[in-house]
């Protein structure tokens, strides 16, 4: 029998010190959800540890005990990763925010956990690097999260996610051992166990240090807007775009409703009477992008684009991206309520599924907002309701459920950037068979044998799928509080 | 089939009744020098899992073998009793306008790319040894020039199916980029040399061919010269494909850059990036020994992986370690994914071999592995993984996966 939470709380505050421990239920409930506030629960007790050392003690003390406990980072997430359990340990990195080193000769920054995903940015574009990966929530979110969560951006297209810029992890195990995978250099010897930790939800360690790659500030960026009259004709000019061989850095496409709605919000000023906005952005050497830029603007006029706006410096280009990248938060003035879903079919599905989410739309009499990342087919569709209408929660909850069953038909995934977390792991068995669901736990199982690590996630659990998913009523508390964008 | 057939039928009868074609093995399909009992062809992934399900319950040390060109990769197995081969696995579903290909395992890799380039695609891997299959290159988790912009081959890989030692299949990923349901396991898989599991089909992310490449390279007189090089190269917004080093013998160092992408920019690139390298050349298409390993098929092979800013010094330093040990080495490999090869010719001891990777080891950071030994030194005492941190953990990876260590004994880090 795993010991109760609260017998732990001594030696917790032996090692993270009086003020690393809460025990206040108040405080306590200050960390009941991440970003998707449906799914909240009050932590058994909250250790904000400083270092390494202190990890590796406070999760030997769970693994010695039996107490699960819940990694927490800047708490963005958008699928219950960090719901925190009320019999566990809730394990915040926000005090472990250092940039231990940047290093331009081996491209490499090194970063504790809490670190902001955009700090890094910062801390390397003196002298002309970046670090890619760019989660809507960068300012906020942490770079131990995006290790958890596998975090994409809208530059992903082009540049690929957190797990192709992580070079070194060191982590400490749920059985409280601190590990090194990798570092500097490529390729560590072995199995690339670093490789599979990154996306996996906080459920095989808590990452303390990390190594990523830097890249060269492209020498240019291009960006532009084009509008068109229908979805369709959008879609079809991000076929023409991708075939012609040419990757953009990102493609973002809108649809009329999500653009009334941005409207609304940040008087974004696209072309009036658009059924679709695309944004394509490309960058990299100059006479490259030059040339492809051409190419892509006139991909984009023969598609049936009624205008074009191009950005002609950085003042620009943010006006351009203001209303693809308030959006989510934009929806919030056309409706009291809704539900953002994250999934993925194959790019050359979208304009099928989009007609059957209309489709899904006018059936069901639930409005369906479509913003998305049309490079890579990954659909955030927004499933707004009036939360004080009877059953119009369950009703968008039962549209937002399948437009996911679509992505499945279409051979896509559940989450394309968000993550499993408790919100969709019962979703799980839809796209994987049972052996493929054992044999995942079997690899969870090295390195949990106790089972105490983020438990209750990413998996199916028979108690967990038996509850019903619930939906999101209102603004992501950091978007409203004005810290964080979504897009 | 219950127990008690188990233990009255023939092996070869056994293997064979999911509908692999058996048969005796000869010398030829030694691994290691160890020759096994039985070859088996399993027709598709339903009779590789059920060859896999008997072998598990008769008990047979099991090797997967593609077109066998790296089959003297890693240590040689403690034993082997059945040779899976993967050959018959073969399939291509190209879905062009997703950039997506799923291919079965033992697809030999030249023929996926004339496939994908009658679309204009590739997939990005440049494969540093000619004539393998898809299933193999996956195994050995080789990762040619080209991974500079474009990753490593664990990077292409989007969805795996794979086959347990206990016969179970279980895919994970998918056929889209994007997706971060579950566990990415075809990561364990990219470069386990068959000691996890079976793979037998692989879906991958594709890139279009791009219009135009140029090569630029230059022959640094020291490694400091091509530290700096390769530096500036990589920090100047010229975005390479790739930088490759060679270092054949001591002494100068050829540095290749490789620059694709679209024609009206790609001259004006070229310039820029020789601006930047004394000597320079520009050429059109790659040089000699392009995307090879060095030395020669038989010679002993160290892979080095460093910071970026060690990559020359690491090459000078095989040389002098080389010296030391009277023998000779040549050198090649990526400088800008810090990612090199060494070869030591087959005349090198274990004694050499060891001399001179216990000696990188010291001197460099990051990871110095024998990948693959001269014949010779199939059996000798050598560490060829040097220290592998988290080594427990995939002891752990191997208990859950293979319990009973039926997959390449032992051809693994630390005897995995």
């Amino acid at each position: 029998m795993p010991l109760p939470v609260t017998a732990l709380i001594p030696r917790l505050r032996e090692i993270c010190g009086d003020d690393g421990v809460i025990t206040d239920p108040n405080r306590r409930r200050t960390y009941e959800s991440d970003g998707i506030t449906y799914h909240a629960g009050t932590p058994g007790v909250v250790v904000l540890p400083t270092s390494t050392e202190q990890v590796a003690a406070v999760v030997r003390l769970c693994s010695e005990s039996g107490v699960p406990f819940v990694p927490r980072g800047a708490g963005t997430g958008l699928s219950a990763g960090a719901l925190p359990h009320s019999q566990g340990v809730l394990i915040v990195t926000s005090r472990m925010r250092r940039i231990l080193e940047i290093d331009i000769a081996n491209e490499r920054a090194v970063v504790q956990p809490g670190v902001a995903n955009l700090e890094v940015t910062r801390a390397a574009a003196p002298h002309g690097y970046y670090y890619a990966p760019d989660p809507s929530s960068q300012q906020v979110c942490s770079v131990g999260g995006n290790i958890a969560e596998n975090s994409g951006g809208a530059h992903c297209l082009k540049y690929g996610f957190t797990v192709n810029h992580v070079t070194g992890l060191e982590v400490v195990t749920p059985q409280g051992e601190t590990v090194r995978l990798g570092g500097k250099s490529a390729d560590a010897p072995g199995y690339d166990l670093l490789g599979a930790f990154v996306g996996s939800e906080g459920t095989l360690g808590i990452a303390t240090e990390i190594t990523v790659r830097l890249l060269r500030a492209p020498q240019k960026v291009r960006t532009l807007l084009a509008a068109f009259e229908s979805m369709d004709a959008g879609g079809a000019a991000v076929s023409a775009i991708i075939s012609a061989g040419v990757l953009p850095a990102a493609v973002e496409m809108m649809d009329a409703l999500s653009i009334e709605a941005a409207e609304a919000a940040v008087a974004c000023d696209y072309p009036p009477g658009a059924g679709a906005v695309l944004i394509v952005e490309l960058d990299g050497p100059a006479a490259d992008v030059d040339a492809q830029f051409d190419h892509a603007t006139q991909l984009c006029r023969d598609a049936g684009a009624f205008e074009i706006r191009t950005a002609a410096d950085a003042d620009e280009r943010a006006r351009i991206w203001k209303g693809r990248k308030s959006a989510f938060a934009a929806v919030g003035r056309i409706s009291p309520a809704y539900i953002v879903q994250d999934g993925v079919v194959p790019r050359t599905a979208l304009p099928e599924v989009l007609r059957r989410i209309a489709e899904l739309s006018a059936e069901s009499g639930i409005r369906v907002a479509n913003v998305f990342h049309a490079g890579d087919g990954n659909l955030h569709p927004l499933v707004l309701f009036d939360d004080s209408a009877p059953e119009a929660s369950e009703k968008a909850a039962e549209v937002s459920g399948k437009i996911l069953d679509l992505c499945i038909e279409h051979g896509g995934s559940i989450t394309g950037e968000h993550g499993v977390g408790v919100d969709k792991a019962c979703q799980m068995p839809e796209m994987f068979s049972p052996a493929d669901l054992e044999t995942m736990d079997l690899f969870r199982s090295a390195f949990d044998p106790g089972g105490i690590a983020n438990p209750e996630k990413l998996l199916p659990t028979p108690r967990l799928c038996g509850e019903r998913p619930g939906v999101r009523k209102d603004v992501h508390p950091l978007v409203a509080e004005g810290t964080a964008e979504q897009f | 089939m219950t127990q008690d057939e188990t233990t009255t039928t023939p092996p070869a009868e056994a293997l064979s009744a999911g509908g692999a074609v058996v048969r005796e093995a000869t010398p030829a399909d030694a691994v290691g020098g160890r020759v096994p009992r039985y070859v088996a062809r399993p027709p598709d992934t339903a009779a590789a899992a059920e060859l896999l399900a008997t072998a598990h319950r008769l008990g047979l040390a099991t090797v997967m073998r593609g077109n066998g060109t790296a089959s003297d990769w890693g240590a040689p197995p403690s034993r082997v009793d059945l040779v899976l081969e993967t050959t018959a696995l073969r399939s291509v579903e190209h879905a062009a306008g997703d950039l997506v290909v799923q291919v079965g395992a033992g697809t030999p890799l030249a023929d996926l790319q004339t496939r994908l380039a009658a679309a204009g695609q590739r997939l990005t891997l440049d494969p540093l040894v000619a004539g393998g299959t898809v299933g193999g290159a996956v195994a050995t988790g080789l990762s040619g020039p080209r991974r500079l912009l474009h990753g490593p081959l664990r990077d292409l890989i989007i969805g795996m199916t794979t086959v347990r030692a206990d016969g179970v299949t279980a895919s994970s990923g998918g056929r889209v980029v994007k997706n971060v349901a579950g566990y990415d396991l075809g990561k364990l898989h990219t470069g386990a040399l068959g000691t996890l599991g079976l793979t037998t089909s692989v879906t991958f992310r594709l890139h279009p061919l791009p219009e135009a490449l140029r090569i630029v390279s230059a022959e640094a007189p020291d490694a400091e010269t091509a530290q700096r090089w390769t530096h500036a190269v990589l920090g100047s917004g010229a975005v390479p494909a790739a930088v490759e080093l060679d270092s054949h013998q001591a002494g100068p160092l050829t540095l290749s850059v490789l620059l694709e992408g679209a024609e009206g920019g790609i001259g004006a690139r070229a310039q820029a990036v020789a601006e930047l390298m004394d000597g320079a050349a520009v050429a059109e298409g790659p040089p000699a020994r392009w995307s090879t390993l060095p030395g020669n098929p038989d010679d002993t092979l160290l892979k080095i992986s460093t910071p970026l800013g060690q990559v020359a010094r690491a090459a000078h330093l095989v040389h002098e370690a080389a010296r030391q040990q009277n023998t000779t080495a040549a050198v090649s490999g990526s400088a800008g994914a810090g990612v090199l090869f060494a070869a030591l010719p087959t005349a090198a001891g274990a004694a050499a071999v060891d001399a001179v990777a216990r000696g990188l080891r010291t001197a460099l950071d990051g990871g110095v592995t024998v990948a693959r030994t001269a014949p010779a030194l199939a059996d000798a005492e050598l560490d060829r993984w040097g220290d592998v941190p988290g080594l427990e953990l995939m002891r752990a990876v191997k208990q859950r996966f293979d319990p009973d260590r039926l997959l390449a004994p032992g051809r693994f880090a630390g005897g995995i």
